[in-house]
């Protein structure tokens, strides 16, 4: 199969691998797909006190577009605020790396990341308040 | 052979042409050109003594009559003779068939268009080691069974099913046996004096020869019978027309000749190069290897790599030519079907590479493969997430996984 230069780049050199403190109030985990069906990402956000996130990683198992698209977002939602980072769309994945058609699912997967990332920090911060 | 990147490791998907045999060919396209079917003059006479002659290569590298050897266009094409033309010649003695679910697609599909046509077909699962069980087959036949398909060596997993006593089983109910021998000519003795066997398949290509050739043994005594799926000049007895390709043949000739006479030498060097690449393997933790290593070719090393997904150790990889499962399925993202078949899960089904050895690779190539996988298999770790919780020790099969 032949990739883009893009999901090349990424797979090679994978940006913001790692993992961040999933007890850590101010990180959001998100872990979306499974073993069986080939990918698994998980995606985590680490917002600071102004609602923007500083940092992120992410781990995934699955194909060159898979790391590439996990790779990518990781680069896009740092320094954006949880509802932007919400706007980001498969489609601008897939066309940012040139996905095949086949792949378009990887794409699918990054975004269903950052939600449940957005998610899981969203339910934290609900239970904080709820607790204070 | 130079080193040339990437390493071939694909031998099971296809051989290069034998220099051999490339030699011996050329002179059948440019000078002996003629057709082997003109009986008229010396063109034709010579392209039908070299047809013949490699005929005699044929047969005696499996130890059968050379009248008993069908020139077909390749492996699939004999399936497709066998089966479907056994089928159809005794279908008034019944519409039941039998195969495996692990047999190459020429012989599942050719199996299904059966199916289509009216017969009733069983595909046995293998064991877990992925042979075939005797006594699984045994109970599967039935008073209407007319046709059993069981492969020599298997082309993902490289297992070799014990086709003496399944052959045996078949004599004794009265069942026509045929066998896909396509990965077997070359890195197992076969003698179809004694073998059980009524029907089997061969490919020039999986032996240093050319592709779009292949053979199909059709057993004299007791004579087994065919329908004909190809009409036309009546070549081949009738069996299987169309103009031989005498240049084709002549390098299936040369290749099954080269087989014979060097087959013990190269099986051992080979299988002192398996062992080299399967230690060096194992030295990677969750690493399990696909099908039974005693009943198996040494060409094959098929291992699944826990952890790490398939494609995407394709693409670290990419200094060898392997293959993730077999060649022909490679493009779709369904896991094996084979290694399915045997009960591995989906995630080291898709985490799997076939490794292939042949004549021409060396202890270098195996040294830099070994140390490559080590490398890579540990750059794909540290970005899993499937590794993380298993060092965390976390029962990946316990976690109940959102579906997309």
């Amino acid at each position: 199969m032949a990739y883009s230069d893009k999901v090349l780049d990424h797979y090679e050199n994978p940006r913001n691998v790692g993992a961040l403190d999933k007890n850590d109030p101010q990180v959001g985990t998100g872990m979306v797909g499974a073993p069986a069906c080939g990918d698994v990402m998980k995606l985590q956000i680490k917002v600071n006190d102004d609602g923007i996130i500083e940092d992120a990683k992410f781990k995934t198992y699955g194909c060159g577009s898979a790391i590439a698209s996990s790779s990518l977002v990781t680069e896009w939602i740092k320094g954006k605020t949880l509802d932007q980072v919400m706007e980001i769309k498969n489609s601008d994945i897939a066309q940012e790396l040139a996905l095949p058609p086949v792949k378009i699912h990887c794409s699918v997967l990054a975004e269903d990341a950052i939600r449940a990332a957005v998610a899981d920090l969203k339910s934290k911060q609900t239970v904080a308040s709820e607790v204070a | 052979m130079t080193a040339r990147m990437p390493i071939y490791l694909d031998y099971s998907a296809t051989t290069p042409v034998d220099k051999r045999v490339a030699a011996k060919m050329i002179p059948f396209l440019t000078e002996d050109f003629g057709n082997a079917a003109s009986r008229s003059h010396p063109y034709g006479w010579t392209a039908e003594k070299a047809v013949e002659n490699a005929r005699d290569e044929v047969a005696k590298l499996v130890h059968a009559d050379p009248r008993e050897i069908v020139w077909t266009s390749g492996a699939t094409e004999s399936n497709n003779l066998a089966i479907k033309g056994a089928a159809h010649f005794y279908q008034d003695k019944g519409k039941h068939i039998i195969t495996m679910q692990t047999e190459h697609k020429a012989v599942i599909d050719a199996f299904r268009e059966l199916e289509r046509q009216g017969f009733e077909a069983t595909y046995l699962a293998p064991e877990a080691d992925g042979l075939l069980s005797l006594d699984k087959f045994r109970a599967a036949i039935r008073p209407d069974t007319v046709l059993a398909s069981v492969m020599l060596v298997n082309n993902e997993i490289g297992v070799i099913q014990d086709i003496e006593t399944i052959g045996n089983i078949c004599r004794e109910n009265g069942v026509i046996f045929h066998v896909d021998a396509a990965q077997a000519t070359g890195k197992v003795h076969i003698d179809l004096e004694k073998l059980p066997v009524d029907l089997m398949s061969f490919s020039a290509h999986k032996t240093y020869g050319p592709k779009g050739v292949g053979a199909l043994y059709v057993r004299r005594k007791p004579r087994v019978r065919l329908e004909a799926q190809m009409h036309g000049g009546g070549h081949e007895r009738g069996l299987r027309s169309g103009t031989l390709a005498t240049h084709q043949i002549v390098g299936m000739g040369e290749a099954f000749r080269i087989a014979r006479e060097e087959m013990d030498l190269e099986n051992a060097r080979i299988r002192r190069l398996r062992d080299r690449l399967l230690a060096g393997l194992q030295e990677i933790d969750e690493t399990y290897v696909n099908g039974d290593l005693k009943n198996r070719v040494p060409h094959n090393l098929n291992i699944s790599f826990n952890y790490v997904e398939g494609e995407s150790l394709i693409m670290a990889v990419k200094d060898i030519a392997v293959s993730s499962g077999s060649a022909c399925t490679s493009a779709s993202l369904e896991p094996s079907y084979v290694l399915r078949a045997i009960g591995r899960s989906d995630e080291l089904a898709h985490s799997s590479i076939r490794f292939s050895i042949g004549r021409f690779t060396t202890e270098e190539d195996v040294d830099y493969t070994i140390e490559l996988m080590k490398s890579k298999i540990g750059k794909l770790r540290e970005l899993s997430p499937l590794w993380e919780m298993h060092l965390d020790g976390v029962d990946i099969s316990k976690v109940e996984w959102a579906a997309h």
